[in-house]
């Protein structure tokens, strides 16, 4: 008898950012608004991946299946609910998510009945961050829609991932990793180095790479090529 | 209505027990009425260094428990009236606590006292999470060496998240106090000096303890040490510590270490 070789199955966890649509009561007047926002921009929720929030409104299973499918009709495809009751739900519906947690900071797209507002699907404005109080170990500031700055310093321990640049207005103790969404020309600045790891694009340098004579100094940190290069300001 | 303090550090050893009771006891003693709350369940040491060990008959867990009520678990201070402590439990642990138990528990001493200080376990967890989560203000103990600043640095990121006054928006005070300090150590750069330990907090600073054998000396006859030998440098350090507490300014002075002739002369040991 051959023995099947087992298989490891792995499972890993990993996150992704959704676009919630959270709709009101009532439920046909709001169809009607997702109407006029595709009439202006067709194929818009096309590559997106949407997150039912159903807080506002109170549904049965049915109700939720038809709101669904009226959707998909509409070539928004859900692929996850939040604020259903568990009683609600059933196998043939999306699951249920939890803890979903704000990415950056949250554009809101309106969605008017009239359309005032001509053009295209709203770009995303860039925006930053701004902290304005030193950053402790063990925090993580996670901001991929554009810079941050702080007002502070980043403690040992800390980390900063920004899409943009990062300004810091202190003293960098922790992690920096700029860049994060692509963007090979974000830049890393900060009053005094004393970092843990610096990173623009994915391409790293621990502290231990970091020049000794730059340690303690103004600097600025940005990717040439392939490699991190790190300079006084002075 | 009472002020709810904590004592806490994310380090171990650091000298958080010492403080709560060093606290208390300056505090009781200019007529305040003061409760010390041990929150380091399964390993309680408050009820040691304030000499009540012999005393305990309800703890914190049997309160929160519904077991006994808040009176029959406080212990009087023997020499201090206005002084009172709540022990720990120290055959159960952490898991024990409720958030809900821990609530009604300060409210309530919070009614009775003017002073109630919580004696944080060391760790980031359930019990160093419960015994911040219902204060007003905080003492952050730290020993000027890198580990304990860092540890410091990582519970004041959480006393400005995880406690009720933040998730309502407001900040909790904070002050840093610097404990083990030995100002010959700090010269020769063997120990971060105040000003490196002020930089990396940004937190403003409470008092700085001198490193003394008094401590030991007090805990192990079971008193604070504010109040088995008052003209102690930490001692005195600690009142003025608890002055500031209470709204006085007071300047700051850097201990330094007094060596008789002897110890100057033969103070060097060979390593």
């Amino acid at each position: 008898m051959s023995t099947v070789k087992q298989q490891a199955m792995r499972l890993i966890g990993r996150s992704y950012m959704a676009f919630v649509l959270t709709p009101d009561a009532p439920i046909v007047d709001w169809l009607a608004t997702v109407d006029t926002w595709l009439e202006r921009s067709p194929g818009f929720f096309s590559e997106r991946s949407i997150v039912l929030d159903l807080t506002n409104v109170t549904l049965s299973r049915s109700g939720i299946k038809h709101l669904i499918s009226s959707l998909l009709e509409r070539g928004v495809r859900v692929m996850g609910l939040e604020g259903a009751d568990t009683s609600e739900l059933g196998p043939e519906l999306p699951p249920l998510l939890r803890s979903g947690r704000v990415a950056g900071e949250a554009t809101e797209i309106v969605l008017k009945a009239d359309s005032e507002q001509a053009g295209a699907a709203a770009p995303r404005q860039p925006t930053s961050l701004l902290i304005d109080q030193p950053v402790r170990s063990g925090q993580t500031i996670f901001f991929p829609d554009g810079d941050v700055s702080v007002l502070g310093s980043v403690g040992s321990g800390a980390e900063i991932v920004a899409g943009g640049s990062i300004h810091i207005y202190g003293t960098l103790r922790g992690r920096a990793m700029a860049g994060s969404a692509g963007n090979g020309r974000a830049r890393i600045f900060c009053q005094k180095i004393e970092a843990e790891l610096l990173s623009i694009n994915g391409y790293y340098r621990t502290a231990d790479e970091i020049d000794e004579t730059l340690r303690g100094r103004p600097t600025q940190a940005w990717l040439d090529g392939s490699v991190l290069a790190i300079s006084a300001i002075n | 209505m009472g002020k709810v303090l904590v004592v806490t550090s994310g380090k171990g050893g650091v000298g958080k027990t010492t403080s709560t009771a060093a606290l208390g006891a300056a505090l009781a003693q200019t007529g305040e009425s003061v409760v010390v709350v041990d929150f380091d369940v399964g390993l309680r040491n408050l009820d040691l260094v304030m000499g009540a060990e012999r005393r305990v008959v309800f703890d914190l867990i049997n309160v929160v428990q519904g077991v006994a009520k808040l009176p029959q678990a406080l212990i009087r201070d023997k020499r201090l009236e206005n002084l009172w402590l709540l022990p720990a439990s120290q055959t159960r642990d952490k898991d024990a606590l409720t958030e809900n138990g821990v609530r009604q528990i300060i409210a309530e001493l919070r009614q009775k006292f003017s002073w109630v200080i919580c004696d944080s376990p060391a760790g980031i967890e359930r019990g160093a999470i419960l015994a911040m989560k219902y204060a007003d203000t905080a003492v952050i103990v730290t020993n000027p060496e890198v580990s304990s600043v860092r540890d410091s640095d990582r519970i004041i990121g959480m006393l400005d998240s995880k406690t009720e006054k933040a998730e309502r928006g407001e900040r909790i005070d904070k002050h840093l106090l610097i404990t083990r300090y030995d100002s010959m150590r700090a010269s020769r750069g063997e120990m971060l000096s105040v000003d490196d330990v002020l930089e990396i907090l940004s937190v403003p600073l409470l008092g700085i303890i001198p490193e003394s054998e008094d401590v030991l000396r007090a805990s192990n006859v079971g008193c604070p040490v504010t109040l088995n030998n008052k003209l102690s440098a930490p001692a005195r350090a600690y009142l003025e510590a608890a002055r500031r507490l209470n709204g006085e300014e007071i300047s700051m002075t850097i201990p330094h270490q007094r060596k008789g002739l002897l110890d100057k002369l033969f103070g060097r040991r060979a390593a």
